[in-house]
């Protein structure tokens, strides 16, 4: 993995368009049945980059992302403009990172190519499950097999390729779950992400959930589905880096890393929120959801962004946790202690020390155990009590 | 101000129920002579405190001098003392009473005598009163004045013949309350020309006049300028400024025989004077003083912590305030293993407490934890020796205690019968021997020896709830007597709770144990380790319950670079870790002490 120095600068580019909403998904994605102007977006796109470099001038762009939505569904010169587009207003690193999310599915696969002459070298396949049925009741509309060609193209096409799953699935097994992610993990080179099936508030699950059409596996059962992930990805040399996140070591995804090492990124694209270092202040942008209301603002303003907070020490001090703690690396003490103008609480070290679920390493990082991993909002919210 | 010859002068209170109108009666007679203008009336005019005009209750005395002319076409002046009606203030109604020569009884037409009732009319009694018996609400379609009257007779044994029907809300014959306060009461007497002496009534804090005296003029005149002395404290001092209540604050030049007023002076502090005190003329006392009251003690005891112990000292300043308007509340610095720095505080009752507890929260804006409420015992030490505690922590090693007693009460209680299976379960659950039982009309009136430490445990509220809010309660204390107390502890993560702990009847330990146990496990959040909770009486475990340990708690996606929505919950959460206690490793919420120490059995 890359030095978890503080200078990288990560760019976030969003997508907010999906063919047909799937129902375990609060993201910000819209389903629209009009062609999309692509054209007129990238202009927007452009714009709202202008607009962040003018506030953040002078980084070195690191990593770029392009998420969603279904960024899979943009033409390739839409994808190629926009980086265009970052390269025009910031310095590009060299190694830069270029990932883009895929749908695994035959009809995006044939614009893999095009991605990669864009800049792109790197695919996050939302591969999500290898089994039909499952697929079917995550409301995908792909087969496995669909999936598993999709894959063969990008392992042609890019230098590095991640696939996702979704487990702790209505009725999942150990015993189910180990065979699928054995099978994944001989597609997968260097990177998988894997997580567990979250229902989250207003989606569609939620509501399957609330009238008993839906039932996730207990704490229990789940537990043991994480266990048998860490132990199978160990195994195979993938082990876990971040709380859901397995990769070979050195083939991380470095614009995740970004997040959670509290660095610096810019958001670009409706409902993006980004991270920025202004005159010594820590600002967190976001911007307008709506992909036609967002389009229009930074068509009349320059930009799209609807709330703009400087971070307080004590809020800075919070994200910094909340997101380094999902790290195994762990988060290094002292920079805790110059972002929140405090020492964390030893009475609580100890307790948590005691019970296994962190350790402080050699050199002197603080970091949460495979066995506190499971537990880890427990923990955040212990230590940052 | 005209001088009024005594003959024309009436003193009286009001003796009512909760909820039985006196208050609005009081506002009627205020609204009808004319001492408050239209714009200036409020309901409820004499409960100044909001918290008595929400929960419709006295705390404190208050008076007001009534100028009325009446039918016969003669002036009279007619102070009216309004009395708290609750069981806890029962020494305000006393001496509320012993100011006055006359009493209203007000009786709901429709509900009939209550509990308290009876113990304040049988006061009034004692202090010799006339008593005029008044039957409120008779506008409403459940009134039955005529049953009514006859409970008043039958269990009061007052003649309710002449009782007098009204609304006070209506406003309906209230005019024929104030003729029969000025033809069926009678006048106070006095000697003008004899030296001063006066009853001092009550006092409080004003925070611009300073300590406010309360008095009645027994024989004499008290005016500005001259040098009193109050004969229990020996104290001498100027009077500033003598008056009366219209209800407003009016200074007037004197007080003569029989009225009641306020004087003001050089005196710094509540604690300087003492309610029942003979005030007389330093340079001519009278020879014998008034016969006195007994001074209000407290009953009741239980810790308040401040939930953030930040809050400490704000807490103290708090206390200092409020004690500096009742006399009657006493606390003392404590420190307690789970809930840090607080003060262990004395109640003349569990009404108290709650008044006292929700004026702290109320007017100073702090949020409390009160621990398990206790009273006071008293044991012999095996080797000679007693002492008497209130606070469990304080219980010495059983092997040296000989004998614990305990304080018993006598309490009374009326309820409608189809309530009385209840009602009389639950005074035997509570250990009390049944002495009386009769039936008036429709309703019981049931007598109970009880422990008055069973009584402080929600004993009202449980009665209140197992009668739908129709029994009435009332008690005084009666005698000590021996008993079979233990000390039970609760113990989270294998070390006992100071905060939790409470002596309990040997029968009911392990009851309440149980339930304490069950509660507590509901209340404190999984952690990262298993957390037995245990109920111990010395070494013995009684109860055991596990909060369970985490098995997985974690957010499997973080939505690209939305770390706000993360942190928001992250701050919901340290907020609510906030209101925990640290104790040990394990993080108990606030609630879990309430409700634990209010947990039914």
């Amino acid at each position: 993995m890359s030095a978890p120095d503080e200078s990288a600068f990560g760019v976030y580019i969003h997508w907010p368009f999906c063919l047909s909403k799937c129902p375990y998904c609060d993201f910000n994605s819209h389903v629209r049945h009009a062609a999309i102007d692509e054209p007129r977006f990238v202009r927007a796109f452009a714009a709202e980059i202008a607009a962040s470099a003018a506030r953040a001038p002078g980084r070195t762009v690191s990593t770029i992302f392009f998420g969603g939505g279904t960024p899979s569904l943009m033409q390739p010169a839409t994808v190629g403009a926009i980086l265009d587009a970052v390269g025009k207003r910031w310095t590009v690193a060299p190694d830069v990172e270029v990932t883009l999310e895929a749908n695994p599915t035959s009809v995006e696969a044939t614009r893999f190519r095009g991605y990669r002459a864009a800049g792109v070298n790197r695919v996050s396949l939302g591969v999500q499950a290898l089994d039909d049925d499952a697929l079917k009741a995550l409301g995908r509309t792909h087969t496995a097999q669909e999936a598993l060609a999709a894959v063969a193209i990008a392992r042609a096409a890019f230098e590095r390729y991640s696939l996702d799953l979704i487990y702790a699935r209505p009725g999942q097994t150990p015993q189910a779950w180990s065979a699928e992610l054995k099978h994944a993990l001989a597609e997968a080179a260097e990177h998988l992400s894997l997580y567990q099936l979250t229902v989250e508030p207003d989606t569609p699950f939620a509501t399957l959930q609330a009238v008993g059409k839906l039932t996730v596996p207990n704490d229990d059962t789940a537990r043991a589905l994480y266990d048998t992930t860490q132990a199978i990805c160990a195994d195979a040399g993938l082990p876990v880096y971040e709380i859901s996140n397995h990769a070979r070591p050195g083939a991380e995804c470095r614009h995740n890393l970004v997040y959670w090492r509290a660095q610096e990124y810019a958001g670009i694209g409706p409902g993006a929120h980004g991270r920025l270092d202004i005159d010594g202040e820590r600002h967190a942008t976001a911007t307008e959801r709506r992909p036609e209301a967002w389009l229009m603002r930074v068509e009349a303003l320059g930009h799209g962004i609807v709330s703009d907070d400087t971070l307080l020490r004590s809020q800075m001090a919070d994200e910094f946790l909340l997101m380094g703690l999902r790290l195994a690396e762990g988060i290094d003490p002292a920079r805790f202690e110059r972002l929140a103008g405090r020492t964390l609480d030893p009475h609580r070290i100890k307790i948590l020390q005691d019970e296994g679920a962190i350790e402080l390493t050699a050199d002197g990082r603080l970091r949460v155990t495979l066995s506190g991993f499971p537990v880890l909002d427990a923990v955040v919210a212990d230590l940052a009590a | 101000m005209s001088a009024v010859p005594i003959e024309n002068i009436r003193n009286f209170a009001i003796i009512a129920h909760i909820d039985h109108g006196k208050s609005t009666l009081a506002d009627r007679l205020i609204q009808l002579t004319g001492g408050l203008e239209a714009r200036e009336m409020v309901e409820q005019v004499l409960d100044s405190m909001d918290i008595e005009r929400e929960r419709g209750i006295t705390i404190k005395a208050q008076t007001v001098r009534l100028n009325y002319r009446a039918r016969n076409g003669q002036a009279y002046i007619l102070n009216l003392i309004d009395t708290p009606g609750h069981v806890d203030f029962a020494y305000e109604v006393n001496r509320s009473l012993a100011a006055c020569e006359g009493s209203l009884l007000v009786v709901d037409a429709s509900q009939g005598v209550e509990a308290q009732t009876l113990a304040n009319v049988y006061q009034a009694i004692d202090n010799n009163h006339e008593i005029v018996p008044i039957l409120n609400k008779i506008d409403l379609p459940a009134a039955e004045p005529d049953k009514v009257k006859q409970q008043i007779e039958d269990v009061i044994g007052l003649d309710a013949s002449n009782a007098i029907g009204i609304s006070a809300k209506t406003g309906l014959n209230v005019p024929e309350v104030l003729e029969a306060i000025v033809h069926r009461l009678p006048p106070p007497k006095g000697d003008r020309n004899a030296t001063l002496k006066a009853l001092l009534v009550d006092s409080w804090y004003d925070v611009y006049l300073g300590v406010v005296v309360l008095v009645r003029i027994v024989d004499g005149v008290m005016r500005k300028n001259q040098r009193i002395r109050m004969m229990g404290t020996n104290a001498a001092y100027d009077v500033d400024r003598v008056g009366v209540f219209t209800p407003k604050l009016t200074p007037a030049e004197e007080l003569g025989p029989g009225e009641i007023g306020f004087l003001t002076g050089s005196i710094k502090e509540v604690a300087d004077t003492r309610v029942g005190d003979t005030i007389t003329d330093d340079r001519k006392p009278v020879a014998e003083a008034l016969p006195g009251f007994r001074p209000a003690i407290p009953v009741v005891f239980c810790g308040l912590f401040p939930v953030d112990a930040a809050q400490f000292e704000d807490l103290r300043a708090a206390m200092g305030k409020l004690r500096l308007n009742d006399a009657s509340f006493s606390f003392e610095m404590e420190t307690s293993a789970a809930l840090g720095f607080g003060f262990r505080c004395g109640f003349l009752g569990l009404l108290h407490l709650e008044i006292i507890q929700e004026r702290l929260e109320r007017e100073f804006n702090l949020e409390l934890i009160a621990t398990a409420p206790s009273v006071i015992y008293k044991i012999k030490l095996r080797g000679g020796g007693t002492m008497e505690i209130h606070n469990p922590v304080d219980m010495p090693d059983p092997m040296k205690i000989e004998q614990i007693e305990e304080p018993w009460i006598e309490a009374t209680i009326l309820t409608p019968d189809e309530f009385l299976g209840s009602v009389l379960k639950l005074c035997q659950d509570r250990r009390g021997n049944q002495k009386e039982l009769t039936y008036v009309g429709n309703r019981a009136l049931v007598k109970y020896d009880l422990p008055l430490n069973e009584v402080v445990f929600d004993f009202y509220d449980r009665l209140k709830s197992v009668s739908k809010g129709y029994a009435s309660f009332d008690y005084h204390l009666t005698d000590y007597k021996p008993s079979e107390l233990v000390k039970l502890q609760m113990l989270v993560n294998a070390e006992p709770v100071d905060a939790l702990a409470m002596l309990v009847h040997r029968t009911r330990a392990e009851q309440r144990g149980r339930a304490m146990a069950e509660k507590l496990k509901e209340l404190i959040p999984p952690h990262m380790f298993q957390v037995p909770i245990q109920a111990a009486i010395g070494g013995k475990i009684i109860a055991r319950e596990t909060v369970r340990a985490f098995r997985k708690d974690v957010t499997a996606k973080c939505y690209g670079g939305d770390v706000s929505r993360k942190r928001k919950l992250l701050e919901k959460q340290k907020e609510g870790k906030k209101k925990m206690r640290q104790y040990g490793k394990v993080d108990i919420p606030q609630e879990a002490f309430i409700a634990a120490l209010k947990v039914d059995v």
